[in-house]
């Protein structure tokens, strides 16, 4: 890829302030954002744009939307890192794993519970970005 | 629905364990009203202390206990197994059925009583009405578990509701901080947005008050005429600062003097909750119109209006608590899902019903029957 160019990061996530939150802080980090309220606009977008990344929410219309988005991004490009996130962790007491450790099936590269914290998701793209090809 | 109920039976007696034994080993107690059979499962023991080493290793539904054992005593197996198996119904047999030794075996926890010498039938009887109580004993259980559960799960539910819009602020206050709001039309926009999720939060705030207080029915209802022409003018006025805004028009048709007798706080909340969300959920240059008709029954009120309205199977979600369809027409909508399923509660409370009638991007129609009271 050519070096020059912004990455560009899918967000997808049904609620309108995340979005927006999200997608301001990434560009004055110098990525592009390409933003979606469902699965069905992301899987819509995923027809004509590569992300070099994708920001997921776990739950949208339907509790799984997230593992599914992820599930059908990595089928297209393993290489894609995804991060997952969600606001139910907490409550529920739900554990779950990630891509690199053993067992795990649900395809993501990091989980991360809501509220996400700008730094916080700094640091993870950093990591994740650093591993991959991006 | 079938049961096994476990049985120890303690005795001396030999022939008494065995009697026993063969007047239940068959038996099955059918129970229509609860629609259940149950059969028994026994175990035998012929003294206390054979009684406490099963107590130790098994757990039973019922005991039948002699009351006269030669080593420890029937009432002290009774206070044993109180604490090993707190949830047995125990049964005293004896032969000397003297009230006081009733009263002290009662005191213990005992069940019931069975008078020796006993007829198969007798036994019978007794054991099948001691396993009613078990069963009823659990299904109260079950209900009161069932009743936690939901009351749990509501309140998760809420305070994920309740996280929501502080995260969304705080988000946007993260970003103030850490310099990435530079223009001021993108400030304006998130002080517009922070305000907006605030009001939300403050909306959930005030619908979950008024549901608590339908729910705990501890709130004083003060019955009395509440003219609905006059109760639907004042809700269409709190909505006529937004209608105006977005080009929507209010219309109210009504007879006068349609005089309820009712709760004036509790039906205001009903049709305030109404008309905001025929605002709410209408299109800009659309409208709401309101209709009071009475019959020999009663009140129908119906709220129209031409908004984005709903999909068959948003309909059928309606009136749940926190149910709020998640579409691109709603995406940008503050609000509770708590406000309609509040709204069908009182109208429940009053003997009434609540219909909607709804098309996709045409408008909604709820029609609220409100039956005069016939007291
Ligand atoms: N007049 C209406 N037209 C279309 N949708 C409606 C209307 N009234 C209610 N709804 C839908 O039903 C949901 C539940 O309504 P309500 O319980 O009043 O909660 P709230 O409006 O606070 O979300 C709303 O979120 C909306 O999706």
């Amino acid at each position: 890829m050519n070096s020059n160019l912004k990455k560009i990061v899918l967000l997808v996530d049904d609620d309108v302030d995340f979005l927006e939150q999200h997608r301001l802080f990434l560009e004055t980090e110098n990525y592009e954002v390409v933003a979606a309220h469902s699965r069905r606009e992301a899987e819509k977008l995923l027809e004509t744009v590569t992300p070099d990344l994708a920001i997921l929410d776990l739950m949208m219309d339907e509790t799984d939307d997230g593992f599914v988005l992820a599930y059908n991004i990595k089928k297209k490009d393993a290489g894609v890192p995804v991060i997952l996130v969600t606001a139910v962790t907490s409550e529920t007491g739900l554990e779950f794993g990630t891509v690199g450790e053993e067992g795990s099936w649900i395809k993501a590269d990091a989980i991360l519970p809501k509220p996400i914290r700008f730094e916080q998701l700094k640091r993870e793209i950093h990591r994740l970005c650093k591993t991959d090809k991006i | 629905m079938t049961d096994v109920t476990r049985i120890l039976v303690t005795d001396d007696e030999d022939g008494m364990r065995l009697g026993v034994q063969r007047a239940l080993r068959k038996y099955v107690a059918s129970f229509h009203d609860l629609d259940c059979n149950v059969s028994f499962e026994l175990d035998l023991a012929a003294s206390g202390e054979e009684a406490v080493e099963r107590l130790k290793e098994n757990s039973y539904d019922l005991l039948l206990l002699d009351y006269k054992l030669p080593g420890i005593s029937g009432i002290e197996v009774l206070s044993e197994a109180k604490k090993l198996c707190p949830d047995a119904l125990v049964i005293m047999m004896t032969a000397y059925a003297s009230l006081d030794i009733a009263v002290s075996a009662t005191k213990q926890g005992a069940f019931d009583f069975l008078a020796k010498p006993f007829t198969p039938q007798e036994l019978r009887a007794t054991v099948r009405q001691a396993t009613k109580n078990l069963i009823l004993q659990r299904q109260a259980q079950k209900l009161a578990d069932e009743k936690r559960r939901v009351r749990f799960e509501f309140i998760s539910v809420l305070s994920h509701e309740l996280k929501a819009p502080i995260g969304a602020v705080e988000g946007y206050l993260e970003l103030f901080r850490s310099g990435a709001v530079k223009d001021e039309e993108t400030q304006t926009r998130i002080v517009e947005r922070s305000l907006a999720r605030l009001a939300g939060m403050r909306k959930l705030i005030f619908d979950l008050l008024d549901l608590t207080r339908i729910e705990a029915g501890t709130k004083q209802r003060k019955l009395e005429p509440i003219d609905l022409g006059e109760l639907l003018r004042g809700a269409l006025e709190l909505v006529e600062f937004s209608a105006n805004a977005r080009g929507i028009s209010l219309e109210l048709e009504v007879a006068p003097y349609m005089i309820f007798e009712g709760d004036r706080s509790e039906i205001e909340i009903v049709m305030n909750n109404l008309v905001s969300n025929a605002v709410k959920y209408n299109r800009d240059n659309g409208k709401v119109m309101v209709r009071v008709l009475k019959d020999a029954r009663g009140y129908q009120v119906e709220i129209e209006d031409t908004g984005i309205g709903m999909t068959e199977k948003e309909l059928g979600k309606l009136f749940g608590e926190f149910v709020r369809m998640k579409n691109e027409k709603t995406r940008h909508i503050e609000g509770s899902g708590l406000g309609l399923s509040t709204v069908k509660k009182i109208v429940q409370l009053y003997g009434g019903d609540i219909r909607a009638i709804s098309e996709w991007e045409k408008g909604t129609t709820f029609k609220v029957e409100l039956p005069v009271q016939s007291v």
